[in-house]
Formats: structure tokens, sequence, C-alpha cells
């Protein structure tokens, strides 16, 4: 059977996947809804630290919330249907796939990156919480908008397969995802504060794996890891605090950024200054994310055992941490 | 971050001819994006990355040659995965893909479970026994 399949779909780039395929499906159903207001309004801005997660043989941290959680929270807070399904058998997750796509409907997929083959090489990890669209099928290859990239791309049919049921943490199942019904206008106002005011709480919580707690747990961790675990291994985490920071699709920096842009967005929208005076200040929180990746990487790149260098990073990660608790809870006041 | 401040350093990205995009701030402080071909900072994060997984798989390698563990291990490390990931993709307790690391363990395994591995791999029963590139 040749099929050639293809949906009018306008594949925008995006900084954050999960964002980016939110963005573009509603983009896609009549919906200007920009990558930093599904962010926002998503509440995707977070800190967490799970020491008792170990991936690629380093400890989690992540400066995101959960996968899914942005679409879920999203569609939510704007009145939006959801439609989600996961497969055990993956004929039968391709059949649905297929099914969707005759009918004009692209869909997101949640996949795994190691089996990515349009990555490169060295980005291709175990990591499973990658999202991507699909948008048509042209004889034995699926038509992928991917948001980190800067064009579509394609997959054939086993290629696809293999990234929909890849394994491991976070696996996949063939999750499928894609808005069913909208509202008649958007309730963004209501919505955007919602957003907000999770972001602030979490952010702010006295949980200690979540927020600026985590990231003082972090820091306190930080200055044990040269004696603890020697150089080699400490160097090895602080390596993962950068990777997972400043990664393709990811970036704590970066993601610092995307909420800034959302509280300028926001701004205007709901006509409150306030929120503007708050992106400013975000976006130099930001600035202060990117100076603390550039003095970590330089421990690591001179492999220097010296555990001043530690020192001075953990401060730095102080730092951040009154910064943040003090702009969250400003926000929080703010809407 | 200014817009003009969008890092352009060299990256492993060049090598699928992609750039990723930024939100950086305009002249007049509004926000925009940009594309970059990469961040010093990054790229040694994840040379040392890389490296640190050579180093694992030199380490397996030899391992293997010494009779100290089975190419199981060897071709999990090429991979860039870990036991709860291997366990994962053979569907099995990550104790019992443990044992199957014992040389002694691995030359008893039967025909269907050396090619459950050797797919997961994507390489041949041949090539699952040897460790030759």
């Amino acid at each position: 059977m040749t099929e050639n399949l293809k949906i009018d779909f306008a594949h925008n780039q995006s900084a954050h996947c999960e964002n980016g395929v939110v963005s573009n499906l509603m983009k896609h159903n009549g919906f200007q809804i920009s990558e930093p207001m599904v962010f926002g309004i998503g509440s995707g801005l977070l800190f967490s630290y799970l020491p008792f997660l170990k991936v690629n043989y380093a400890p989690v941290f992540t400066y995101r919330s959960m996968p899914g959680f942005i679409f879920n929270k999203f569609a939510k807070r704007t009145g939006i249907k959801m439609k989600r399904e996961k497969f055990k058998n993956p004929k039968k997750a391709q059949e649905r796939l297929d099914q969707n796509l005759a009918k004009n409907n692209p869909v997101g997929l949640q996949v795994g990156v190691y089996n990515l083959v349009y990555f490169p090489d060295e980005y291709r990890f175990h990591f499973n919480a990658h999202n991507m669209v699909v948008y048509g099928k042209q004889g034995d290859r699926y038509l992928i908008s991917d948001p980190v990239m800067e064009a579509v791309t394609s997959l054939s049919i086993k290629e696809l397969e293999k990234v929909r049921f890849a394994k491991g943490a976070f696996a996949p199942k063939g999750h499928m995802y894609y808005p069913i019904s909208f509202p008649e206008t958007l309730e963004l106002k209501t919505a955007i504060v919602k957003g907000i005011k999770q972001t602030a709480r979490d952010m702010t919580a006295p949980v200690p794996i979540v927020g600026v707690k985590a990231m003082r747990w972090v820091a306190k961790n930080i200055r044990k890891w040269p004696m603890k675990l020697g150089p080699k291994k400490a160097n090895h985490y602080l390596g993962q605090i950068v990777r997972m920071q400043e990664e393709i699709g990811t970036g704590g920096g970066g993601f610092r950024y995307i909420y800034a842009a959302f509280l300028q967005e926001a701004s205007t929208l709901l006509g409150n200054p306030k929120l503007m005076e708050l992106s400013k200040e975000m976006t130099s929180i930001g600035d202060a994310w990117r100076d603390f990746a550039v003095d970590a990487s330089r421990i690591y790149k001179n492999r220097n055992s010296k555990s001043s260098g530690y020192e001075d990073v953990a401060i730095q990660l102080e730092v951040l941490a009154d910064r943040e608790e003090h702009f969250f809870k400003t926000l929080k006041k703010a809407v | 971050m200014k817009k003009e401040d969008v890092p352009q350093d060299e990256s492993n990205l060049a090598s699928a001819n992609f750039r990723e995009m930024l939100y950086a701030v305009d002249d007049d402080g509004k926000y925009t994006t940009s594309l970059s071909t990469g961040w010093d900072p990054k790229k040694i994060a994840l040379d040392n990355a890389i490296k640190e997984i050579e180093e694992r798989v030199n380490h397996a390698k030899n391992r293997v040659l010494n009779n100290e563990t089975s190419p199981i291990e060897y071709y999990m490390e090429v991979h860039k995965m870990d036991l709860p990931v291997l366990a994962s993709y053979m569907g099995l307790w990550q104790w019992r893909v443990k044992r199957h690391f014992k040389p002694s363990v691995f030359k008893k395994l039967n025909q269907k479970t050396l090619q459950k591995y050797a797919d997961v791999f994507d390489i041949s029963i041949e090539q699952l026994k040897s460790i030759d590139d």
C-alpha cells in the first residue's frame, strides 16, 4: 500500500520540545499561542533534585516539570480537551497513528532520543521525554515536525516504532496525544494567573527536593562531592548539572529566559506593568544561571581537584536560590 | 541575555547541520528568538560525558578480555545503557541481566535469550559472542 498523506502543518522551531509541540498544535487549530505562553500557563518552570534516581550514572537534576505535565496543565487551564493514548502493541500504535493522519489530524508523540537518527550521535542518550508531531506519511516514511529542529524531517516506519517504544525511565509506550475540542475563546487571563501561582508555589514549597530548597540542597552536596566522591565522580556530577541545564531542548538558563518572555507577554495581556519589571529580573537570573554554567564547566575542563572551585559554584547556586526565592514571593503577590 | 550575546560557538550540533533556538532580548528590551550554533560550556560538559562513556567502554572491553565479565556488559556500555535501561529493554529483572554478565553463565545462555540481546544491540549472535569491532 503506498500512501501519500501530507497534512498542511506549519513547523515552527522552539527552544523546548513539549512547549513547541503544544504551540504548533494550537496554531494548527487556529489559536495563536506562543511557546512561552504554553510554558507559563502550563507551569513548566521548576527546579528539582532527585539524588536517589540516577541517569547516566549521576543523580537527576531537572529544571522543568515532569514530561506531559505542561500540556496537561495548559489544556486544563485553557479549557481544551485532550486525548491521550498509550499502547502495549506497536502494531496497534501504528494503526491508531495512521487513522489520525487519514482524518487529517496531526498528533503529538512522546519518544525516546537514543534511536532518533536525525540527532547528532553525541546527543543520543537514553532520554525518553522528547516530543514531536507527525503530520503525514509518504510511502513507508512518516513526516516529522520535531520542534527543536530547524526544518521538518522524516522517519521510516521501523525507526518511528523504535523511538515510540524506547525503554527505560519514562518509557513512552507509544504515547500519542492531541486536542479534541476547544472552547469558543481561550480563557487566557485566568489561565495565566493560575499558571503563575502554581510556579510561585512550587518554587517556594517547603519540600527539600523541589524549588529553591532543592537548589540549596544541591549546593550543600556540591561542597561534599570532591571529598566524598573524588574529583572524577565529582566532576561527572557537576557536568550532569550543566548538561541538564543546557542540553538541546532543555536548558536551565534557557528555561528562565522562556519564562521571562512569558512574563513579558503576560504583562501586556493582563495590563500588569509589574510583570514587565519581573520579566527583567528573570532575565537577569537567567544570565546568572549561565554564569554558573560557565564556572562549573571550567572546573571539570581543567580537571581541577581543588575544592575552592566547588565552593565557588556552591555559593553561586545559593545566591541563585535566594534570588529566585525573593523573585517568586514577589511574583505571587503581583498577580 | 541580549540577542547579540547569543553564543555562536563551535559544537557537535554542526555534524547534523542544525542550530538550536534561544530566547533573548532585542535592543528595545523585547523578547525575541535567535539561533545558536552552540556554546562552549555545553560542549565541554557534553565532551566530558562522551569521554566518560568511552572510558567505561574500554574498561568493559578489558574486563571481557580478562574473562571478568561477558560481552553483554561491553555492549551495554557501547549503547550508553545502564543496568536498569538494559533490563527494561530485555523485559528481565535487573539481577538476571547482572547474572548474564558472568562469563560462565553467559556461555550457557540459550539461543532465544542470546537472540534477544542481539536484537536489543542491533547485532548478530556471532557479534554478541565476540567483542571485535
